[in-house]
């Protein structure tokens, strides 16, 4: 690990004002994705700015009927929340389907959001990687890339984004809330926060240098029957290689979202509009112009299946209802 | 032997036998280094002294103060020590194992404020008033904790190199049960989860043994909730 100095920030203006001064700073959190990348020295702050003391560690109700989940609550945390496992259980369900409950004790909501590729390519500082070095080339593209993404891709980089709570966030419509040095407050809808690779696969997300996510806001409850299915090669502590979060109703319309395949949530509004037509229907807009390698062409059959799966746990589930 | 230029006291020296095997070991690898000064040699240290030319920069010290295993502690570190290597360097509390030291293996488990983490992945000086507890302090031979006491008896162990992670990384997974915290497995989100072996096997994923004494840490996990719940 490179040398770095360290402070602990009491506000977020002066955490923003650190970050604004600081132009190799980073802000860290629970720090699981973080210090693993620094002591592989794919990352390489000179300043670290700890934001735990920042009091965002609360999930409130809206004044539209939504909750607001601050960015320092833990996974563990959120999973377990009441509210959360009432009234929006795919994100239950996502957050414990993700890594160990070690790390799901330190991990934040933010942080979260803001994990990186799992790319076996990126990980390794011996080959060419454009996300980790800009302009050095892609090995994913010619190596071995079943993990990789399908959909969402282009020249430059084939990762994916590795997550389960934004694909879970993602369905249910979250915004991310942040704000800057100069205490200028936005709110970003999550659909246009994780940026594709196009030729700057090092730009991940839509923050500005310096600016701080504060909380990530859920509208206010949609009801239905809400799944998250994962699937993986291991039952427990793996990485997608596909998954599906969806939140189904009765007459058969819902949202869904696709983790595993793409640089980002995967979700196709136009899609959803077939969801009562059935899995293969709801692929067929979901995945157009989909670009798979020979090593995880698989993936595309898998999405349909594992939509199917989760399409027919949803009839079973009204079956019983009614 | 003998010709070598490095401060070590001569094997051949009066105190032969106060030598640890740690420290013979240490002028072994000096002398076969000072045998391996060839041209070669000269040239790969060379490139490594200009690869590694940025850790020249001066480490980063700052001071942290938390309490483990009851006892208060003061320390001044390079920022970049782990909970981890403060646990075993610097309080030399070496129950805590370093496996893969990439929040993968569990062997480092410890807890802090009563919730388990990596202590790999985290920082020392992340950890200020914090209350940690590794596996000295959960019990002592004297007097064993539960979950230790049943890992022995079931042999929940082989080698033994992951069991202070296993240990407590069970302690607060019966706790995180307790406490209605939902798992991957568990069929409805919105009653309690019961303790089965599907529900620790699930939530002990994050502690891996190559001897593959799985089996053996599920009794045992299990005979000590069993205990611990008669005793609340």
């Amino acid at each position: 690990m490179k040398p770095f100095t360290y402070e602990r920030a009491k506000s977020p203006a002066e955490a923003a004002a650190a970050a604004a001064r600081n132009p190799d700073a980073k802000f860290i959190a629970g720090g699981t994705n973080l210090l693993d990348l620094m002591k592989l020295e794919i990352e390489t702050p000179k300043h670290l700015i700890d934001v735990n003391g920042l009091g965002f560690d609360k999930i409130e109700p809206t004044p539209d009927g939504g909750l607001r989940i601050g960015a320092l609550v833990r996974n563990t945390d959120l999973a377990a929340d009441e509210r959360i496992r009432r009234d929006y259980g795919v994100l239950s369900r996502a957050i414990v389907a993700g890594a160990s409950g070690q790390l799901r004790n330190k991990a934040t909501t933010a942080g979260n959001l803001l994990q990186r590729t799992r790319c076996p390519y990126f990980y390794d500082t011996n080959q060419p990687c454009n996300k980790r070095k800009p302009g050095s080339g892609c090995a994913a593209l010619g190596g071995y890339s079943r993990q990789m993404a399908v959909i969402g891709v282009s020249d430059a980089c084939i990762a994916t984004y590795p997550g389960d709570m934004a694909v879970a966030m993602r369905v249910l419509g979250a915004s991310v809330e942040t704000v800057n040095a100069h205490g200028t407050r936005r709110t970003i809808p999550l659909g246009d926060f994780h940026k594709l690779p196009g030729t700057t696969p090092h730009v991940e997300n839509a923050l500005a240098p310096g600016e701080l996510i504060t909380a990530v806001t859920l509208p206010r409850p949609v009801g239905g029957t809400q799944i998250y299915y994962k699937v993986r090669d291991r039952a427990s502590y793996a990485f997608a290689l596909v998954s599906v979060a969806a939140v189904i109703q009765p007459d058969d319309t819902g949202q869904v979202a696709v983790g595993g395949i793409a640089p980002r949530p995967w979700r196709v509004e136009a899609a959803e509009g077939e969801l009562p037509h059935g899995a293969k229907a709801v692929v067929g807009l979901l995945l157009t112009g989909a670009k798979p390698t020979n090593d995880n062409k698989f993936k595309i059959k898998l999405v349909e299946r594992t939509l199917g799966a989760v399409l027919a746990e949803a009839k079973e589930a009204k079956a019983q209802n009614s | 032997m003998k010709n070598r230029s490095s401060g070590e006291r001569s094997i051949e020296g009066t105190d032969d036998f106060a030598l640890t095997r740690r420290k013979f070991l240490l002028a072994g690898t000096a002398a076969l280094a000072a045998a391996l000064v060839s041209p070669i040699a000269k040239e790969a240290q060379a490139l490594a002294a200009e690869t590694m030319g940025n850790d020249a920069e001066p480490a980063v010290l700052s001071k942290v103060a938390f309490e483990v295993n009851g006892k208060a502690c003061e320390l001044e570190l390079d920022t970049r020590t782990t909970l981890l290597d403060a646990l075993r360097e610097h309080l030399h509390l070496t129950g805590s194992k370093k496996g893969c030291d990439h929040g993968q293996c569990g062997a480092c488990t410890v807890l802090v404020d009563g919730h388990r983490i990596n202590s790999c992945l985290t920082l020392a000086v992340m950890h200020q008033d914090d209350k940690i507890t590794t596996i000295e302090g959960l019990g002592t031979p004297e007097n064993l904790h539960p979950v230790q006491a049943a890992f022995i008896k079931h042999d929940g162990f082989q080698c033994g190199y992951c069991t202070s992670g296993q240990i407590c990384s069970a302690v607060a997974t019966l706790r995180e049960i307790k406490a209605g915290v939902p798992s991957h497995v568990t069929a409805d989100l919105t009653t309690r989860p019961q303790l089965t072996s599907d529900e620790l096997r699930e939530r002990m994923s994050g502690n891996i043994c190559r001897c593959g004494a799985y089996s053996n840490i599920i009794e045992a996990i299990n005979e000590a909730a069993g205990k611990l719940n008669a005793t609340v």
